[in-house]
């Protein structure tokens, strides 16, 4: 079975993110950078379905920078075959169907079977990407998977949704996207980090898979970043004991914030 | 109409999201503001008995798209017919409600409509006929004003981030001649967690992290119910097994926008912080005065949460009578 996992490098969930002097983008130095977690649990499944199938490859592709580069030497430690960079100017500021639009290019030109990304990136959870190559292949989608099997050119998936879980069945090839459940990522060995080196990475402009900047041009554009409001008051609610406090949050939530 | 709002007003079993009627009162403040009519679509089967609930916040045309194949959500049917419908109502501006489901059927109508999208909004403007969307990106750690450029623009807007707004409109029923087309996935079975309020529409949430020490979670249950709100948890707690994933609060869990958040036993990681930064008020219980928590809390219990959880119920109740 060969896979393709769509994988994007985005800043560690742990970083404080600060927004640059032109209020558009992320200050992006001093920050760790990681493989998306969900596209993490992406790999790992691609990974056991290629052990279960007893053959096949799984090909990372992402979309990224020179330092993308890193986080598919980790994909790779973790076990799979070979990596696909695009890299090109005109993507920085693509949206998400501009992104899209790549990597469906890309993915036209190899042979594959299922096709595994992230339910969301977490820098602008945009839930898009996914569902966006699929319906650019036209191949069916199936999102927020927690379980899948596969039996005879089709795969049984249980997907969340909100209040409970849905099981459908959809034929090969098709592209799932990933729910916290499916699996608990692999870390990359030694041993796998050392064969990683020696992986290869094929990195594309977007000439090389023939499309023009004009194709990635944004419909969506960010104008503006902004912090949350600061919440201000930080109370913290004296008493001589618990049912005290208990007591006076109580009357603060029903008679001032009005919450109760 | 071109200048018209459409909202997909999405229902489970025959009852409608908190959402949809969200998404029906945004849209209508929207078509005011263009000068447009406001059209609201549900998908499904028996349909038709519910879809008049739309005209309470502002519905001109309610239409009712009724299938077996759309009885339950499947992605590549509900594109289909809400394509059409895009095709036969041509609005300016598509509101859907940011479920996990929305969200999926919003996704891939934009591609293929090839038509700009902001998800998971929790705010949207309009200059003149200019649309900008305000939406939690890092998890909520920044808020991206995002604007889209096209005559046809979707937006897929946050459970809770919206009031509900009554308003009068026609409310005219019509049916819609809904064509699944030749639908992929095929349906194999249902499994909703019963009586439980859906962490993302409660609009009160407990939430339980290691400080609970064990999957007994009795008390914040007790409290949740005394509240009339829905219990959630960090990941720790998902990690320990105690609590399910689907409760999983947090930057790789659900963002929540309750609006009391009452965190039990929570540090105040910032990956969980960023999952209900936009609760709109924030209780923290933890025995730990330097916990991080109470810094981004507007009220604060310093105390052993086995005592005060109890005695907040208690109080609770007295108030509820
Ligand atoms: C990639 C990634 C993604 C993540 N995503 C999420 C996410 O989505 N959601 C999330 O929540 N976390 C997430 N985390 C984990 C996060 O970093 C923290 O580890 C986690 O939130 C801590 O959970 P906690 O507050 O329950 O536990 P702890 O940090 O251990 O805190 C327990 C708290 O309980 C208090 N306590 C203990 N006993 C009592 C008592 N009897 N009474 C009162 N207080 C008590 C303690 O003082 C302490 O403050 C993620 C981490 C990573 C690396
Ligand atoms: N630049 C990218 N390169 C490769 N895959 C991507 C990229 N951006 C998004 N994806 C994939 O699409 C998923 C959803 O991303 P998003 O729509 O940005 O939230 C991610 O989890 C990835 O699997």
């Amino acid at each position: 079975m060969d896979i393709i996992v769509l994988l994007k490098q985005v800043p560690a969930t742990e970083s404080v993110i600060s927004i640059a002097d032109d209020g558009k983008h992320i200050e992006t130095e001093n920050l760790k950078w990681v493989i998306n977690p969900y596209d993490e649990f992406a790999v790992e499944e691609a990974l056991q379905i290629k052990q279960k199938q007893g053959g096949g490859t799984v090909t990372l592709l992402s979309v990224g920078t020179d330092k993308t580069v890193e986080a598919l030497r980790t994909g790779l430690a973790m076990g799979a075959d070979k990596a696909i960079l695009v890299k090109d100017p005109a993507a920085e500021e693509a949206d998400g169907l501009g992104i899209a639009r790549i990597l469906a290019a890309v993915i036209k030109t190899l042979d594959c079977d299922l096709i595994l990304a992230g339910q969301r990136a977490v820098d602008d959870d945009a839930y898009i990407v996914g569902p966006a190559v699929a319906e650019m292949l036209d191949i069916p989608h199936i999102a927020m998977v927690i379980k899948e099997e596969i039996t005879d050119g089709a795969v049984r998936c249980t997907r969340t949704i909100d209040g409970g879980t849905l099981i459908q069945d959809v034929p090969l090839p098709a592209l799932l996207t990933t729910q916290r459940g499916l699996n608990e990522p692999r870390y990359a060995s030694l041993p796998g980090i050392m064969k990683a080196k020696k992986k290869p990475i094929d990195i594309r402009s977007l000439a090389d898979i023939g499309l023009e900047a004009g194709a990635v041009a944004p419909k969506v554009r960010v104008t503006a970043l902004k912090t949350p409001p600061e919440r201000t008051s930080g109370r913290i609610i004296e008493g001589d004991s618990a049912r005290a406090k208990a007591a006076e949050l109580v009357r603060v939530l029903h008679q001032e914030a009005k919450v109760i | 109409m071109s200048n018209g709002v459409l909202v997909i007003a999405e229902q489970i079993d025959g009852v409608f999201r908190k959402v949809a009627f969200e998404a029906v009162s945004e849209g209508k403040r929207l078509a005011e503001q263009l000068g447009g009519e406001l059209t609201a679509a549900v998908l499904g089967e028996g349909v038709d008995t519910i879809a008049g609930e739309l005209a309470r916040y502002g519905a001109d045309t309610i239409l009712t798209a009724q299938e077996p194949a759309l009885k339950e959500f499947a992605v590549d049917a509900y594109t289909k017919v809400v394509a059409d419908i895009v095709a036969q109502v041509d609005p300016s501006v598509v509101l859907v409600g940011a479920t996990m489901t929305g969200k999926d059927l919003a996704a891939r109508l934009a591609a293929r409509l090839d038509a700009p999208l902001a998800m998971d909004c929790i705010g949207i403007r309009l200059d003149g006929d200019t649309l900008t969307a305000t939406r939690p990106v890092y998890g909520g750690k920044v808020l991206a004003e995002v604007t889209l450029t096209g005559t046809l623009r979707i937006a897929a807007i946050r459970p809770n981030a919206f009031g509900l707004k009554e308003s009068t409109g026609p409310g005219k029923i019509e049916v819609f001649a809904a064509d699944p087309g030749d639908p992929k996935i095929r349906f194999v079975e249902k499994q909703m967690e019963t009586g439980k309020i859906d962490l993302t529409e409660a609009e009160v949430i407990v939430s339980g992290g290691r400080g609970m020490g064990g999957s007994d979670y009795t008390i914040l249950e007790d409290l949740a119910d005394a509240l009339n709100g829905a219990v959630g948890a960090s990941r720790s707690a998902v990690d320990e097994g105690w609590r399910p994933h689907s409760d999983q609060v947090g930057q790789t869990g659900k963002t929540v926008s309750p609006g009391l958040y009452i965190a039990c036993g929570i540090s105040g990681a910032i990956q969980h912080l960023a999952g209900m930064s936009s609760a709109k008020v924030v209780v923290a219980i933890n025995k730990d005065p330097e916990a991080p928590i109470f810094a981004k809390s507007d009220y604060g219990i310093v105390g052993d949460l086995f005592e005060v959880v109890p005695a907040v119920t208690q109080e609770v109740k007295k108030v509820k009578g």
